[in-house]
């Protein structure tokens, strides 16, 4: 008991108290700022290995970016990387960024729908399934449950079943062999109910886009609540998303 | 007997036309002269390639005392049936399984040829193995679970609360890895792929690429390339291992070292975000060139984490495997034994485990292993989940000192940009292996006369060790399932690629 209680004493307080204001620790890859400068922009696109850069004028998708830094090493005086990871939208054509842009990424309020803020705002049980992913960004969402992000003090939690559940969180490109399980998982949650999706591979495919072995036709047929990019997304840039979606910060 | 095959070094490049071609009766008897003597050798890879309608079989087999491998091939025509290796050696069942599934070879002896990976068809219709009997019961579960975590399905027959069988169904996580590996022409994509293959082995399983890549290249890797990956692998061997010893105590509902544990693994990976930007390390290990130097500052800084996280670590440590309630969870739960382990051919932590000595580290050393880290194998022999969990705190323990040691040699000038061309040397075969903090990682690529890639083979750990799992849990009960599947935390992605 007496070593339980010294380790509890030696641990201190380990949460991040403002999750919207915090910082991350050292060269984060968020949101990208695209210069002025004048580069060979053929080449620029074909550096990146998703087509997340898109030319004239130049711009980047976070919804196809790997956050991979292979841009910003070859073309350091075009394309930098921020620590923003207030990086996630409800719109998909908000996530692509534009050269000279240098705001927050927007949120569209208005197209949120006034079921989620209604009933959500305070609580929300989310059933998040895995359709292919790699497993890092299943870890980052298990992180956002840990001590130091602690997702749940906002009443936003994960639960083992789809009925218990308001909305599902798909990761990954969406193998054919998830495909049924992840219908039958969406049709087993109540409505009302939200469709996150968390990470690049879920939100384009990423490297998968083009592998015969996936299918991404459930993605076609719904509509998506949030897009949180990133590879895998980072545990406050879900947070915050969700905050956002919320209609809470 | 090892006449008769190529002799190679990990990560070394060979001509495709120096591997010995024979007919398969002659074939399996050599391969089956060497892998009889299970101690000393294994075999790391068993794969086949159609070139028209004839299909090559390539086996490489370690020789864990020579630290060498040793490879040899044959040809064989389209629908043919094959006398089986597993019809006698356990190990060998699901290479053959995943060659008959991919070019429909029957193996007349074969155990079991059922599906490694599926369609999405024939997992729909799969039949599972199951009982007639009254008094028995089935449970399925997944593909979906009831955590955070990726998707298969586990189907046990049961007797009460006791578990009689456990069969597990994989192949949901199928996203055609190996054939983008071939298709993509890029190394940056290839890379990326890598990188993909597992995220909780992001460093691992890029160092078996970037090493394989720079040998198809005939590219002499310099010393901070190696600097940076064998850091990187220690780095992320602690994080994944306290990560693992966290999820074990929620298992048994402890809570404090659930937390304490859970919260421990934040300044590891965080410090692979303060020196790569990703929390997984991802960007970090590129072929030919490293974008993120590790500065004298940063060498500092890991000091400074390492230090700070190795206090609270012992001290949890010390709780977690002096407390009763915790360690009659732990003890004898999940128990398997060294001849087990030895025959079904288990690999990495698992073997170790069970007292078998599998460890890339030391068997077939890469990087700085065997140079600047001589790494001797912790080894535990109680088999069961008590030892997975005390293997992982002893590991972290032995990682710590590898990389304060790390730390003495850094490198004075880092490879920013790549002289690699992208083109890989014709006709060559090379095998990458690595350990992984799961266990053995290895692959295989082989290019045509132009120097194209024609197959890229990846074997992840739990490919092997999947089947640990099925035959731990026998006999236990069904309650103690989900923390005998966390003291082997095996990848689901990994294994379908």
């Amino acid at each position: 008991m007496i070593k339980s209680l010294k380790i509890l004493k030696h641990q201190g307080k380990q949460y991040i108290p403002d999750v919207v204001n915090a910082n991350v620790p050292g060269i984060f890859r968020g949101r990208p700022i695209i210069t002025s400068a004048k580069v060979d922009e053929q080449a620029l696109c074909e550096t990146c290995p998703t087509k997340a850069i898109l030319p004239a004028p130049v711009r980047i998708d976070l919804g196809r970016c790997v956050f991979c830094g292979e841009c910003a090493a070859q073309f350091p005086e075009k394309i930098q990387f921020t620590r923003d990871f207030k990086i996630a939208s409800n719109r998909r054509e908000s996530l692509i960024i534009a050269e000279g842009e240098d705001h927050p990424v927007n949120f569209d309020d208005k197209a949120v729908r006034k079921e989620i803020r209604q009933l959500f705002k305070h609580s929300l049980k989310l059933r998040q399934v895995s359709a292919g992913g790699d497993n890092s960004a299943e870890l980052e969402l298990n992180a956002a449950n840990n001590v130091n992000f602690d997702m749940s003090r906002f009443g936003i939690e994960f639960v083992a079943s789809p009925r218990h559940a308001d909305g599902i969180v798909i990761t990954g490109p969406i193998s054919q062999n998830m495909s049924e399980a992840l219908q039958l998982c969406y049709e087993a949650t109540p409505e009302p109910k939200i469709i996150i999706l968390a990470g690049v591979d879920a939100i384009s495919g990423g490297i998968f886009e083009d592998s015969p072995a996936i299918d991404r036709s459930f993605i076609e047929h719904y509509s998506i609540d949030l897009y949180v990019p990133g590879n895998p997304p980072h545990p406050l840039t879900f947070i915050n998303g969700l905050l956002k979606l919320l209609g809470r910060k | 007997m090892n006449k008769y095959f190529l002799k190679i070094k990990n990560n070394q490049a060979v001509p495709v036309p120096s591997i010995p071609v024979y007919d398969y009766e002659v074939f399996y008897s050599y391969c089956y002269g060497l892998l009889q003597n299970k101690k000393r050798y294994h075999c790391v890879n068993y794969f086949g390639y159609r070139i028209e309608s004839d299909i090559t079989l390539i086996m490489v087999i370690a020789d864990d005392g020579e630290q060498c491998l040793y490879v040899a091939a044959s040809r064989i025509p389209n629908n043919t049936r094959l006398k089986s290796f597993a019809g006698s050696l356990s190990a060998m069942e699901k290479f053959e399984r995943e060659i008959h599934e991919q070019f429909g070879i029957e193996f007349t002896d074969h155990p079991w040829l059922k599906p490694v990976r599926h369609s999405s068809s024939s997992l729909n219709s799969y039949v599972f193995f199951s009982s007639d009997s009254e008094e028995l019961h089935e449970v399925g579960v997944g593909p979906i679970h009831a955590g955070i975590i990726e998707p298969g399905h586990f189907r046990f027959i049961c007797n009460g609360e006791q578990i009689l069988s456990l069969e597990i169904q994989l192949g949901y996580q199928h996203r055609g890895i190996e054939s983008l590996m071939v298709n993509k022409n890029n190394i940056l994509q290839r890379t990326l792929l890598a990188e993909n293959i597992a995220g909780d082995t992001t460093v691992g399983h890029t160092t078996a690429f970037a090493n394989l890549w720079e040998s198809l290249e005939g590219y002499n890797t310099p010393y901070d390339l190696h600097f940076c990956r064998t850091l990187a692998q220690e780095i992320e061997r602690i994080a994944m291992h306290t990560a693992d010893l966290s999820a074990l105590c929620a298992d048994v509902a402890y809570q404090l070292g659930n937390a304490v544990f859970g919260r421990l693994r934040t300044p590891i990976i965080n410090f692979f975000q303060e020196w790569s930007g990703n929390r997984f390390a991802k960007g970090l290990i590129r072929p030919g060139k490293v974008l993120y130097p590790f500065s004298d500052t940063l060498a500092q800084r890991l000091l400074k984490v390492l230090d700070d996280f190795e206090t609270d670590f012992v001290e949890m440590g010390e709780q977690l495997f002096s407390l009763p309630s915790a360690l009659s969870r732990f003890e004898k739960t999940g128990t398997l034994d060294s001849n087990t382990a030895l025959r079904c051919g288990f690999v990495g932590m698992v073997a170790r485990t069970c007292n078998l000595s599998r460890d890339i580290r030391h068997s077939h050393p890469y990087n700085l292993y065997g140079k600047t880290l001589s790494h001797e194998p912790i080894m535990l022999n109680s088999g069961d989940v008590f030892a997975r969990a005390f293997l992982r705190y002893k590991e972290v323990i032995q990682s710590i000192e590898y990389l304060r040691i790390l730390v003495n040699y850094l490198p004075n000038k880092f490879t920013k940009q790549s002289s690699l061309s992208g083109m890989a040397s014709k006709n060559t075969l090379v095998v990458s292996l690595v350990e992984g903090w799961r266990g053995e990682i290895c692959h295989c690529a082989i290019t045509d006369h132009q120097g194209k890639v024609i197959v890229y083979k990846i074997k992840d750990p739990s490919f092997h060790n999947w089947k640990a799992l099925e035959l731990a849990v026998r006999n236990n009960e069904i309650s103690d399932f989900p923390i005998c599947n966390k003291s082997f935390n095996l990848s689901y992605c990994g294994h379908d690629l």
